[in-house]
């Protein structure tokens, strides 16, 4: 199922969380010298339900960039985001939308 | 080895002896590595079902392990900023161990020692996957691999030590490559 990387659109209360909410919290990953382009595309395909050409996008922004933003949202998913990425052994992780 | 290829019902490869020998030696490290000073399963089920239990065994200062390799496998979860990396930590690593383990047994499970065919599930073939980056993340940093591999040990003598491990990586790389094409 491809879903929107950023911004992600999520059904919001009107509370004084807003100001926070407005300001997503972010899965990131990192290059490193040693998962493979293929895989590392694979992943993303596989853990956000990306489809093939965005997966490669990010895959290559991580490798020509350094670094992607590849989730937007509530920090517990973005924690699990993370997890789940490392599961898989890929360097990721969380921060705040500043 | 000619690579995994797609069947009706997963993937499949064929490994000699020696291959087999030395995947299942190196997978083997790593789950060595990893399940050192594994906490205890946690007691309460329910609240580990759930993801609510902190990890009993890891002590309060847990951070970033120390071995290069376990860092790079065990990594923080924040980059700036030490107190919610820590947090993450408590809450996830020992997860993420036993679920690299499990992704190692998986692979010891179905890759005879003696070699041979080996045919694969797509959960089992996942599990290949994982385990097969971690072995190739564990040699990438025991060779000091800093750039894209491309390259990598061009420089390396045939008397070098290193120079066999570099032949491992690289065909540890065409082999997991090949189980992500099938798997595509």
């Amino acid at each position: 199922m491809p879903v929107s990387v950023a911004p992600v659109e999520v059904s919001r209360p009107e509370t004084d969380q807003r100001a926070e909410l407005d300001q997503p919290w972010l899965t990131i990953v990192w290059n490193d010298p040693v998962n493979l382009m293929d895989y590392v595309t694979y992943v993303f395909q596989r853990v956000f339900g990306y489809s093939k050409a965005k997966a490669e996008k990010l895959m290559l922004d991580v490798h020509h960039k350094g670094r992607a933003v590849v989730a937007a949202g509530a920090r517990e998913a973005m924690e699990r985001n993370a997890e789940t990425l490392h599961g898989y052994g890929l360097w990721a992780t969380v921060s705040h939308d500043a | 080895m000619a690579g995994f290829r797609a069947t009706s019902d997963g993937v499949t490869a064929r490994f000699a002896k020696p291959e087999a020998v030395i995947i299942r030696d190196l997978v083997g490290q790593v789950v060595e590595l990893v399940a050192a000073d594994m906490p205890p399963p946690a007691s309460d089920d329910l609240a580990a079902l759930v993801g609510l239990t902190e990890d009993p065994g890891l002590a309060d200062d847990a951070g970033l392990p120390e071995d290069p390799v376990l860092a790079r496998l065990l990594p923080d979860g924040y980059r700036d900023d030490p107190d919610a990396a820590h947090e993450f930590r408590r809450f996830t690593e020992s997860g993420l161990r036993s679920a690299k383990v499990e992704s190692a047994r998986t692979l010891l499970d179905t890759l005879p020692a003696g070699g041979g065919k080996v045919r694969l599930s797509s959960d089992q073939a996942e599990a290949w996957l994982r385990s097969l980056n971690d072995v190739r993340l564990a040699l990438g940093v025991r060779l000091g691999v800093t750039d894209d591999y491309d390259g990598l040990g061009e420089d390396v003598q045939a008397d070098d030590p290193r120079y066999a491990y570099i032949q491992v990586y690289q065909w540890l790389a065409y082999i997991q490559e090949s189980l992500v094409a099938a798997l595509s």
